[in-house]
């Protein structure tokens, strides 16, 4: 049993800090330090300074382009990048269908699609949710009829993030409504957004932003080339594609630098003349968070050991979603009670790049509430913490 | 970074779990808790000869040369059969304080004994007044004629009426709270002027009331530095955190697979209340609890073994932690079981008693959050 780190990653860790102090855009670590969204042109240029280092997908096998780390190496580049605020990529291709294609895809089409998805050249998204499937995911209604060599697909996707961005979207469809089990009639489809019959529609969230959409089918046109793997069994793929969703949803970087900007808010803002920090309430819940932090953390390093000795990651890493998704939200609204009353007013425009004028309040105020409202997703998507609940119940105790 | 254990971890880890499986079943020990001394000197001499007495020992001081790691293995097991052996108190505290600031003829003439499983000890660190601050020392030891003369009252002594020897905190400069000024001192605990008062506590063991009246002692049996007794006490406080701790995680696996094993028989409404799922999320949130307390114990563990800077801080979350932990599980263990689980027949109850003994022993939830901020 042993934390520390060898020589060799300890001079790993150095090799990304060098990398990101003289690759990450200022412009765009600008944005990160303000809360100012991405554009996609923002986040395309990103992915693409990554791929060019050969480090944009550190999860994928070596021989489909993968950087080849151990498990280690990947918690040190995580780590490092979330303490340069730097972004994540966006998963939908890199971290989802990626996996799924070179998983169960065939040759053509690990050659058509894998190297466009490394280099950030075709945008996906995500077609699973459906209005009456949400975590009973496998009750989805999209159809997809087989008529020469195509599918015909209709249907609602519904929370599609991106799709307004996205160059495609992998679908699950239901190819068999007769099957004797709902998980058995379902397939797995890559489809092209800009084929006719295909409608987005956007939907604003709490947080006021334009993130998620409805997504339509009517009589769209699908090549049975664009089917990955066999007919109905798309819901296996499916779980292999969530398995992989819940490996670093514990976004432990991510919540240390959320925690680490929270100790500076609660710093700067006064109190009866005195930092918010110094009041011990506030201090306390702070140091609980910070712990229940930790924990995760060495959570999440437990189920990555495991995995690196050929595990796959088992039903503990729904602890990490859970927990993870709890400390996120927490430290959210930590940030947001530190503005008192201003964490009521809401004017994003004095947080566009080209805003130039006075803030309202504390710079980061206007935008720390939204946050808070952005993050109550967080225990809804990639299965609600109530459905991870149920896998353990299952998995875990046999229930 | 590995969660792996070593061979001579992995055979310590085992011949723990083979002893308490074979025997230390629940009516043995309910027994033993019972009986005049409240445990099993057969199974202490076992303990002895299987070598546990002598794991954190270096070999040089005829222990088994083992660390942070080895004692949270060793308690993790124990805890989960609820074993009432003093292993804490002798090994982990007094011994502790002889390992880590004991004189080479003390560490001759006392470590020895331990780890022959022929030495009783106690640390006598708290009184009335102090609550969780180890500074708040009222004891007083006077110089006198090359010794000292020691007055005052420890309060809760774990195994103080069974030690043979005791080391207790006492102040020999400075006022009731000051960091300096206090010494540990070795005591011979039937020594003239020892006063001890005997009692189990809640949870099946053992402590007393020890009180010293103009009880003398030479310099020679000081144990650490005169005045500087502060930072050696916390240090082997920290081990008796880390040790505590391990054996609260043992405690809840247990709880966790007995609930969720009741719950796949016991039947209401015609089927095993396991199937209901206000039920299954309880239990989930029993073993998330479980495992992030199991997950602070291998930081808390690792973080001391290397003598790592934050290991203080660590020790600290990992007490919050195992203090929220325990709580819930055991309280969530006994609702699950209705009322079976408010019975004494029943074994979770007592596993309940255990983990809220561990919840405040060596400071609680809000002590220990105070000083992980602080730290």
């Amino acid at each position: 049993m042993d934390l520390r780190f060898s020589d060799a990653e300890i001079a790993f860790r150095d090799e990304v800090r060098t990398f990101l102090r003289t690759k990450f855009p200022a412009d765009i670590k600008h944005k990160q330090d303000h809360r100012i969204p991405l554009t996609k042109d923002d986040q395309v240029r990103w992915q693409k300074i990554l791929y060019e280092q050969g480090w944009v997908a550190p999860n994928w096998p070596e021989e489909y382009g993968g950087p080849g780390w151990t498990a280690t190496q990947r918690f040190i580049f995580t780590e490092e990048l979330s303490r340069a605020n730097a972004p994540a990529v966006v998963p939908f291709g890199l971290n989802m269908v990626g996996p799924v294609i070179y998983n169960f895809g065939n040759e053509a089409q690990k050659e058509r699609f894998l190297p466009d998805i490394l280099q950030s050249n075709v945008w996906w998204c995500q077609g699973y949710s459906e209005p009456g499937a949400g975590s009973d995911l496998a009750g989805l209604k999209t159809t997809a009829v087989r008529d020469g060599d195509h599918y015909v697909v209709n249907g609602q996707k519904t929370w599609t993030s991106t799709a307004h961005n996205a160059d495609w979207i992998f679908c699950l469809v239901r190819t068999d409504p007769k099957a004797p089990k709902k998980q058995q009639g379902i397939s797995f489809l890559l489809i092209d957004m800009n084929t006719p019959g295909i409608e987005v529609r956007p939907i604003i969230t709490l947080n006021g932003e334009h993130h998620v959409n409805d997504t339509f089918f009517t009589d769209v046109r699908v090549p049975v080339e664009n089917l990955i793997g066999e007919e109905n069994k798309g819901w296996t793929y499916a779980k292999v594609l969530l398995t992989h969703e819940r490996t670093g949803i514990a976004r432990v970087g991510q919540s240390k630098q959320q925690l680490h900007l929270l100790k500076a808010l609660a710093g700067e803002q006064l109190q009866n003349g005195r930092p918010l920090i110094e009041d011990p309430i506030f201090k306390r819940k702070i140091d609980a968070v910070e712990i229940d932090l930790m924990a995760l953390e060495m959570t999440d390093l437990r189920v990555l050991s495991s995995v690196a000795t050929g595990g796959a990651p088992g039903p503990e890493s729904s602890i990490l979603k859970i927990r993870g998704s709890e400390v996120q939200q927490a430290i959210s609204e930590l940030q947001m009670e530190v503005f008192g009353y201003y964490s009521a007013p809401y004017v994003p425009e004095t947080h566009r790049t080209d805003y130039s004028g006075d803030f309202v309040g504390p710079e980061l105020a206007s935008t720390t509430t939204p946050n808070y409202f952005g993050l109550r997703p967080a225990t809804v998507y990639g299965g609600s913490n109530e459905i991870q609940k149920n896998i353990i119940s299952k998995a875990v105790f046999g229930l | 970074m590995n969660f792996d254990l070593n061979e001579e971890q992995q055979l310590l880890q085992e011949s723990v779990q083979k002893f308490v499986q074979n025997d230390y079943d629940f009516e043995s020990r309910r027994k033993l808790v019972s009986s005049d001394r409240g445990y099993s000197e057969a199974h202490w001499q076992t303990f002895a000869e299987l070598g546990w007495l002598g794991v954190p020992f270096a070999e040089a001081d005829g222990g088994f040369g083992g660390g942070p790691i080895e004692t949270m293995l060793l308690m993790q097991e124990m805890g989960k059969a609820l074993v009432v052996e003093p292993y804490l108190a002798t090994v982990v505290l007094f011994g502790g304080c002889l390992r880590r600031g004991g004189s080479p003829e003390q560490r001759e003439r006392l470590l020895g004994g331990i780890v022959a499983g022929e030495l009783q000890g106690a640390l006598g660190f708290t009184e009335p007044q102090s609550r969780f601050n180890l500074l708040d020392v009222a004891t007083q030891a006077s110089a006198a004629n090359g010794g000292y003369v020691l007055n005052g009252l420890k309060g809760v002594v774990l195994n103080g009426a069974n030690a043979d020897q005791l080391i207790v905190s006492a102040r020999t400069s400075g006022d009731t709270r000051d960091p300096e000024g206090i010494s540990l001192f070795l005591v011979d605990a039937n020594a003239p002027g020892v006063e001890r008062r005997g009692y189990p506590t809640v949870d099946g063991q053992r402590a007393a009331e020890v009180r010293l009246n103009n009880v003398r002692v030479s310099n020679q049996d000081l144990v650490g530095e005169l005045d500087g007794g502060a930072s050696l006490l916390q240090a082997v406080i920290d081990e008796g955190i880390l040790a505590v701790g391990a054996e609260a995680v043992g405690c809840m696996e247990k709880l966790v697979h007995t609930t969720v094993e009741y719950s796949k028989t016991r039947k209401q409404f015609d089927q095993p209340i396991g199937q209901f799922q206000a039920l299954q999320h309880r239990m989930v949130d029993m073993f998330i609890a479980q495992e992030q307390a199991k997950s602070m114990m291998y930081l808390a563990a690792m973080r001391m073994a290397e003598a790592a800077p934050d290991a203080e801080k660590v020790v600290a979350a990992f007490k919050v932690q195992v203090g929220n932990s325990a709580r819930l599980v055991g309280q969530e263990a006994v609702q699950l079981h209705g009322g079976m689980g408010q019975t004494d027949e029943l074994d979770v109850g007592h596993y309940f008693k255990r983990l809220t003994v561990i919840q405040h022993q060596f400071g609680d939830v809000d002590h220990h959050l105070g000083r992980f901020g602080a730290l």
